[in-house]
């Protein structure tokens, strides 16, 4: 079929861009109309030559009802991007940013991520670094959380892929109501188990401690370990097993030569869950965490309630860029753990 | 033939013999109980680690909801005795003299939770407004010196001739309490002790329980309808292009919650894109841009946003496995769309559905960051209540049993998803 030829709705939808440019004037509006209105169009398959004129409609009605979905999920994030380099205090566009004029943008909030807090911000070399790793609230806040994130995700994983083991194992007794308590803390409300542990901890006094915030973030990416790792492990062939222990292999040799390089996929994304689970958790940080523990969400949070500026748009592009890294690692691990299992079509 | 082919592998009853002599089943019992125990050794660590750091903690909070000492821990001997008294009239004596014993100890002590302000503010959650006549009197008492003590302690203030007082106050003296779980549903106990229902400027928690219940339906549905379409065309494209567009639902998914709030605060304030557009295209006047922030609205977008991966990672699962031709199937024998629609196709999504809304709804409901950010006042959830009777008015009984309710709703929603979708379907990306 020639995809090339001009059919009846192309021209169509150039009347409706000229018709919207005529009404409007500006060329960013037929931009936008054109982005909105084209993209259904270019989604849209070749229909069998009998479909009606009714199916047709009702398909471009649907793809730009699909457009617009798209646009409302990724939207939030992509806008932050270009706020966060607002050269005025304020939340939204300017005039001059509409209009891209350079002076409208600045770095001046990604400074502030390094600045604020420090006791003398004009300080030059040595003293300036020194004086930003110690005392600037942000980077105290990204230290916290990367140490308790990093903890955590050790503590998570280690136990998670343990337990994970054993519920994979066809011979496990009461299998769905312990797999049903290791996933209850995603499923638990977050505000029950933080003021239980805030309870406990202060109790046993490991409310206010590090070690107290890390017991808590282990707890919560636990879940996220469990099903990445039991997931991986239901296409897992144990005769291999017992190939490896008909060889001679122990216990120890047949988990690290065999079935570990074949699961590690999944504990690597577990781990990135269980990582990112602890990055993003505030709840049990407000109650059981001391301003000593501050976490990056942690003061966002803070941020959004007390003094918001755009500093908080800012942090939150870089964390949009690490989550983007982040899913294309995961991306990539779930494409090699199917091409291990044989599960891929490629 | 085989019979004999193992005589001599069989004990007198017949039984087959193991190499070492063990009768055959009870060998492999024993050896599938081990493999049990090493299996459930395996899962042994985290299990107790889970039960020290998740379930302990929480078993603890809910106890906490039935169990408040604050009454006997600052009246020690007056607990005991009055516990004889038959709410007739006044206690007696005997009972009056332990009350201001106590009291006067109370005074002199500065132990956390054994202060005349916890007893003053454990008997002001059911009788409001006697917060004063605890402090007045505790400060007058350290006067009296000896008997009769009932006429003393009536002198300093009238209110302690009320029997209805005495009746609060042998209630609250024990330990274990359904009263907060009443003021949870609403309820209170009148003068004569009985069970009646709080005045209505106090009924604020089942209704706003049945808000969260409302919202949170309200999210889910909204959820459905935007994720059923994307769901479809996702299944139905090609899978490079489904999987370039299986991005723009995995980024959100990926994005810190906070971020996405922030993004949301910035779009929908009265000053954000969403009144600019809403201004540019003619919609709304510049001087009447719409409040989409800090109320209900601000909640239901910004976690419909939030939840949306939620539904459609379940129904792309399920969709995937339907094969188009049923669809085809049912046109070619007359059905109308609609009819192929919601006689084929729907019927086969349900396994997903039913993943999606109730993994969508039990988050929605145990709700706490988005709507503490852009929920205003009308905006909380139930958490948010929670939150607050944790953290500022710091009655922890009370919240301790919202907090239990909410987890009973949770639990069995909990309960549903195992036994309708299996827990072990649960996935991500």
């Amino acid at each position: 079929m020639d995809r090339s030829k001009i059919k009846p709705k192309h021209l169509i939808f150039a009347t409706a861009c000229l018709i919207v440019f005529l009404l409007t004037g500006s060329a960013s509006v037929v931009i936008g109309f054109v982005f909105l209105f084209g993209t259904p169009m270019f989604f849209m398959n070749e229909l069998p030559p009998y479909a009606t004129i009714g199916e047709r409609v009702w398909q471009y009605v649907y793809l730009t009802i699909c457009t617009l979905i798209f646009v409302f999920l990724i939207s939030p994030i992509l806008i932050i991007i270009p706020l966060s380099f607002n050269a005025e205090p304020y939340f939204s566009f300017t005039e001059g940013m509409i209009n891209f004029d350079p002076a409208a943008y600045s770095l001046r909030w990604y400074e502030d991520i390094l600045t604020n807090g420090m006791q003398n911000p004009l300080a030059t070399g040595a003293a300036w670094w020194s004086d930003m790793w110690e005392n600037a609230q942000w980077i105290l806040a990204t230290r916290n959380s990367f140490f308790i994130a990093f903890v955590a995700t050790v503590l998570a994983t280690s136990l998670g892929t343990l337990a994970a083991l054993g519920l994979s194992r066809p011979e496990m007794p009461y299998r769905s109501a312990i797999t049903s308590l290791l996933i209850s803390p995603m499923i638990v409300p977050l505000v029950i188990t933080a003021t239980g542990m805030f309870f406990f901890y202060s109790d046993i006094g490991l409310a206010k401690t590090y070690t107290g915030v890390i017991l808590a973030h282990t707890t919560l990416g636990i879940p996220f370990v469990i099903i990445t790792v039991t997931a991986t492990l239901s296409g897992f062939d144990r005769s291999l097993i017992r190939a490896s222990q008909n060889m001679g292999a122990n216990g120890w040799t047949t988990f690290y030569k065999v079935i570990m390089p074949l699961i590690l996929p999944g504990m690597i994304s577990g781990a990135l869950f269980a990582f990112i689970t602890s990055m993003d958790e505030v709840v049990a940080v407000i109650f059981i965490a001391d301003v000593e523990q501050r976490t990056i969400p942690r003061q966002m949070f803070s941020g959004i309630r007390e003094q918001i500026s755009p500093t908080i748009l800012a942090v939150a592009s870089i964390l949009v860029a690490i989550s983007i890294v982040l899913l294309t690692t995961i991306e990539l691990l779930r494409r090699r753990s199917e091409k291990l299992r044989g599960l891929s079509q490629a | 033939m085989t019979d004999v082919a193992f005589k001599d592998q069989m004990n007198e009853a017949g039984e087959l013999l193991t190499a070492d002599g063990v009768p055959l089943k009870q060998k492999l019992a024993i050896t599938t109980r081990r493999a049990r125990m090493r299996a459930l050794l395996l899962t042994a660590p985290l299990i107790i680690f889970l039960v020290v750091s998740f379930v302990i903690p929480i078993g603890q909070m809910l106890f906490r909801s039935v169990y408040n000492a604050a009454g006997s821990n600052v009246l020690p001997n007056f607990a005991v005795s009055i516990q004889d008294w038959d709410e007739q009239g006044l206690p007696t004596e005997q009972m009056f003299e332990d009350f201001v014993k106590d009291m006067q100890l109370a005074r002199k002590n500065r132990i956390t939770g054994k202060t005349v302000g916890n007893l003053a503010t454990r008997v002001n959650y059911e009788i409001p407004g006697t917060r004063s006549l605890f402090t007045k009197s505790s400060r007058k008492l350290s006067k009296v010196t000896e008997g009769p003590y009932k006429e003393a302690l009536i002198k300093i203030d009238k209110k302690w001739n009320d029997p209805g007082l005495w009746i609060a106050l042998k209630r609250v003296t024990k330990d274990i309490t359904p009263y907060f779980y009443l003021a949870a549903l609403d309820y209170k106990y009148d003068e004569k002790g009985d069970i009646v229902a709080a005045d209505e400027l106090y009924q604020i928690y089942v209704s706003n329980f049945w808000k969260t219940l409302r919202l949170s339906a309200t999210i889910t549905f909204i959820t459905i309808l935007l994720a059923y379409p994307v769901s479809y065309l996702l299944s139905t494209l090609p899978l490079r292009t489904s999987n370039m567009l299986m991005i723009l639902v995995l980024l959100p998914f990926w994005t810190s919650l906070l971020v996405r709030t922030t993004a949301w605060i910035a779009i929908l304030q009265t000053e954000g894109m969403a009144n600019d557009i809403l201004v540019f295209i003619g919609i709304i006047g510049d001087d009447n841009r719409v409040q989409m922030i800090y109320n209900q609205t601000g909640t239901i977008i910004a976690m419909v946003h939030i939840l949306l991966p939620f539904m459609i990672l379940p129904l792309f699962s399920v969709m995937k496995t339907i094969p188009p031709s049923y669809m085809r199937a049912a046109r070619s024998m007359g059905a109308t769309p609609f009819t192929a629609f919601r006689r084929i196709y729907l019927p086969q999504t349900l396994p997903g559905l039913a993943a999606g809304t109730l993994l969508v709804f039990i988050l929605a409901i145990g709700f706490y960051i988005t709507p503490a950010l852009v929920g205003g006042e009308d905006g909380l959830l139930i958490s948010n209540l929670i939150a607050y009777h944790i953290q500022k008015s710091l009655n922890w009984s009370l919240g301790a049993a919202l907090g239990t309710i909410l987890l009973i709703i949770v639990l069995v929603l909990y309960w549903l998803y195992n036994k309708l979708v299996g827990i072990d379907k649960l996935s991500f990306g």
